[in-house]
């Protein structure tokens, strides 16, 4: 068991002069989960495209020594011969193919100009059962679940006979439940004798998973760790990657006073589908949120909290919208995203790079989009208070960055979210609903995000939060409804709610 | 670290490296002869049509590498029409107006398609390219109409003719003065400009290299100058580039300082993201291809004028000039990307590699080969210098 398939050794990589990698060391043994943590931008990932190909082996020093030999892999290709397979964090399936193409796509059965479907579609079928699958692999990408998606991933991985599986955030867009079902599939596979690397932000997934922890902070190898002998607790795994304790991961709110007025109270909401219009994905959903309260909506993905929240924010989502929807006690009709906004709504959507930010543009144009009549007159921009604006936000936020005008598709994950949330808060809302605020962004800007949410309530603002992490919904809201199906299944209030009651009142409202 | 900064300078200014190189090579191939009074004269008032409908082009392009392929037939048909109305004796301020109408309601028309069916654009515009076209042969009946007898006041204007210049109020004989006072008026405006931008700047707490600002004061100061004194041996400034400037001013004004502005920046850069920050993107397009037509309108004029007449086949191919000086002026063929400046100095860059083969006598076939691929070669440079910084 103790024999190395692969150990890496003082891989060094710099970027246009700045290391991302300095010395980093990693040794995985054969047959284990070896699980890799670190805050984004900490080098993982760097790591990982070295070790699968993707970096040519002449733009870094070290080596890496796998199965007993020194690996020089120029491209993807070469690592993949040898039965290195890395699935990325953004799922790369081709949505209008079927599984089966998508699973040998690159890796085509039969002739190079006779494909043979029906080995192909025969092949596809049994690595699909393998991953516990009952699809047919001419089923098309589109019309499955992300979960499943992610498993038809590792499906394909298997086809080009993986010794060595590498995931990146394989669950990010997964819910609890399919999570657990990767990760046990996972454990099935070692027992098969197959070696695992998974990078993760969930630190609950680490301790259950893997054999071995190693821990990477800011392009250095900090710490290997054994999870049968060593502490590995989540607490021990935090201090280690962000080089201090920290003894609370979500802030308190000092003071806090919840008023008893209502800030927006919605009745009977119903929404259906955009473009299968007989399926209704908000099924008479009623709730109400109180000025300076922070409402958690809990739930597992797809159970219509995105949905509910956009058919709010203007009727940006979703078709047949009705019901009543009351602001400050006085009824509203809200039809345009503009007129949303007017009435003091704002939506941080969970797509930040799709939805919410213009990667393309400066953090300067970014924070004014959504209120740029605040810094202009007659239509014209007055950029010296814009340029302040941003600046201001910049500073309030700590985003880190050289000037306003850095594009913001060179920010980190966490950096660009505090630049959407810059943006939400410029326009000056009462109502902000954030969906999924801290996703796939690291613990540190967690926690910033965390006390500007605070800070937000304190001011009188209320904040609507729909996360998936269960940790996150139980440590920051007062009141938490629970999602499911499209209707809303239950509602705990911060003293009553625990994770296993909020999975409960999701699992017992299953038919 | 200075080397880092060399080449930081060289990728960002680095359409007008490229353009002084040009220069220099033509200057050298043709003896001077390119830099010569009438020469630089020809340069604006040949491509004014270009300067003005790569800018509306700019608007489309911005909305995420949307083209306008229509636009050589609207300059066409617009001129036909407005060609046919100056030989009925029109008033012809009547007749100005009724042209640029005609060009903006095609151009909403196509807008309307684009921007609320959700037509892609390429179609909208292959169909106007062929509707336009074919009424402009229609309305012409297929002949030319000529405009020299009929309207010399409206030629004159829009810079055709003989003496389409801007009259010498000082009577400088051989020097035409007006176009020296003018450059030195524009010039001092310019470092006005130029020092309230510092001094906002420095209020502001930014970081600013005088000497880097000192450096462009002094090159685009000379560039005014060396212009004006260029025209003022010749016969004046045409009053073709009166229009370019006005457009160009305008354009440059929107893009950069006003709210619509940033919208179209916006859209290109992430449609979605922008929807859902409240901005009306459906507008957005349909303004920049209304737009479109009628500065197709103002080319249509600027065309016949020149032309002193209105033929079935004017046009041809002004659309494909108007993309090319965007691409190569710096816009992103993904949309989001690009500048009114930019813009110009590639249209400029195109004219001057016009200009220079037409000089040194180069078969105009093997002009347009040069031209393909000096406009691949913008575009490869563009996208390399992206993903080195990446």
């Amino acid at each position: 068991m103790s024999e190395l398939i692969l150990e890496m050794k003082n891989i060094t990589k710099t970027f246009s002069g700045v290391k991302a990698l300095d010395n980093v060391n990693l040794k995985v043994k054969k047959g284990t989960i070896h699980a890799l943590v670190g805050e984004n931008g900490a080098g993982k990932s760097t790591l990982m495209n070295i070790l699968s190909g993707v970096y040519d082996y002449n733009s870094y020093t070290g080596d890496i020594v796998y199965e007993e030999q020194i690996c020089k892999f120029t491209k993807i290709l070469d690592s993949e011969s040898k039965g290195i397979v890395i699935i990325h964090q953004e799922l790369a399936l081709i949505q209008e193919l079927t599984i089966g193409e998508n699973m040998f796509l690159g890796n085509e059965q039969g002739f190079k100009f006779a494909i043979n479907w029906n080995r192909t579609y025969s092949e596809a079928d049994k690595y699909l059962k393998t991953v516990g699958l009952s699809e047919s692999s001419r089923t098309k990408v589109y019309d499955i679940s992300v979960g499943k998606q992610q498993m038809v991933e590792i499906a394909k991985a298997l086809a080009k006979r993986a010794k060595l599986l590498i995931l990146d955030e394989p669950t990010s867009s997964l819910n609890e439940q399919d999570s657990q079902a990767l990760l046990d599939l996972l454990l099935e596979f070692k027992k098969q004798g197959m070696t695992c690397i998974i990078i993760t932000h969930k630190l609950n997934e680490v301790s259950y998973v893997s054999d071995e922890i190693t821990i990477i902070r800011d392009g250095k190898t900090i710490e290997t760790l054994n999870n049968e002998l060593h502490d590995c607790s989540e607490d021990k795994i935090i201090s280690g990657m962000v080089g201090r304790e920290l003894s609370d991961r979500f802030p308190k709110r000092v003071n806090h006073i919840i008023s008893d007025e209502y800030a927006l109270e919605v009745e009977n909401w119903n929404v259906s589908h955009p473009v299968y219009t007989s399926r209704k994905v908000v099924d008479n959903v009623s709730f109400n949120l109180k000025k300076g309260e922070v409402v958690g909506f809990s739930g597992l993905m797809g159970a219509g909290r995105t949905e509910l929240a956009m058919s709010l924010f203007g009727k940006s989502y979703g078709t047949a919208i009705s019901g009543t929807l009351k602001l400050n006690g006085q009824e509203k009709k809200i039809n345009t995203i503009r007129q949303a906004i007017k009435a003091g709504l704002a939506y941080v959507t969970e797509d930040r790079k799709g939805n919410g930010l213009i990667l393309t543009n400066s953090i300067k144009t970014n924070t004014t989009l959504a209120n740029l009549a605040d810094v202009s007159t007659c239509s014209v921009i007055n950029s010296s208070k814009e340029i302040s604006v941003a600046q201001e936000y910049v500073s309030k936020m700590h985003t880190k960055c050289h000037s306003t005008e850095q594009l913001v598709g060179n920010l980190s994950g966490g950096n660009q979210q505090k630049v959407l949330l810059s943006k939400w808060i410029f326009s000056d809302p009462d109502i902000l609903i954030l969906d999924e605020p801290t996703r796939g962004i690291d613990v540190g800007a967690k926690y910033e995000i965390y006390t500007i949410i605070n800070q937000l309530v304190a001011e009188g603002k209320s904040v609507i939060m729909i996360s998936s992490e269960l940790p996150e919904v139980l440590g920051m809201s007062d009141r938490i409804y629970v999602m499911n199906e499209g209707k809303i299944v239950s509602e705990f209030t911060q003293s009553e709610a625990t994770q296993e009651g909020i999975m409960s009142a999701i699992l017992k409202s299953k038919h | 670290m200075e080397k880092t900064k060399v080449i930081n300078w060289m990728q960002k200014y680095s359409m007008i490296v490229i353009l002084a190189v040009i220069v220099i090579f033509f200057t050298i191939q043709t003896g001077g002869r390119i830099l010569m009074p009438q020469n630089i004269t020809n340069l604006i008032s040949q491509n004014a049509y270009v300067f003005i409908l790569a800018v509306g082009m700019l608007l489309c392009i911005l909305t995420g590498g949307n083209i306008d392929l229509s636009i050589g037939s609207v300059v066409c048909f617009v001129g036909a029409v407005g060609a046919l109305m100056l030989n009925t004796g029109m008033n012809m301020l009547l007749i100005v107006v009724l042209m640029l109408s005609i060009g903006l309601l095609i151009g909403m028309w196509q807008g309307y398609w684009v921007a609320f069916v959700k037509v892609p654009p390429f179609i909208v515009t292959l169909t106007g390219m062929l509707v336009f076209r074919g009424l402009s042969n229609v309305v012409l009946q297929g002949k030319a109409v000529s405009i020299s007898a009929s309207a010399p006041e409206f030629v004159k204007i829009f810079g055709g003719g003989a003496d389409c210049y801007i009259p010498d109020f000082f009577n400088g004989g051989g020097t035409n003065i007006f176009s020296i006072v003018l450059g030195i008026v524009i010039m001092v405006l310019y470092m006005i400009y130029e020092e309230m931008q510092l001094v906002k700047k420095q209020k502001l707490g930014q970081e600013v290299s005088t000497k880097a600002i000192l450096i462009k004061v002094i090159a685009i100061s000379s560039i005014i100058m060396f212009f004006a004194i260029q025209f003022s041996q010749y016969k004046g400034v045409p009053t073709s580039l009166i229009w370019v400037a006005i457009i160009v001013a305008i354009y440059w004004y929107i893009t950069s300082k006003t709210t619509i502005g940033r919208h179209f920046y916006a859209v290109g850069g992430n449609e979605k993201a922008t929807r859902l920050s409240g901005i009306n993107t459906k507008r957005v397009y349909f303004i920049a291809y209304a737009n479109m037509g009628l500065l197709s309108a103002l080319a249509g004029m600027l065309t016949i004028a020149r032309m002193t007449s209105a033929q079935p086949t004017y046009g041809t191919n002004y659309e494909m000039d108007a993309i090319s000086a965007c691409f190569i002026g710096g816009a992103s063929a993904y949309g989001g990307v690009g500048t009114v400046p930019g813009v110009i100095v590639g249209a400029l860059l195109m004219g001057i590699i016009n200009l220079g083969m037409s000089i040194m006598g180069v078969d105009s076939n093997y002009q347009k080969v040069v031209k393909g691929l000096v406009l691949l070669a913008a575009v490869i440079f563009d996208i390399l210098s992206k993903r080195q910084k990446a």
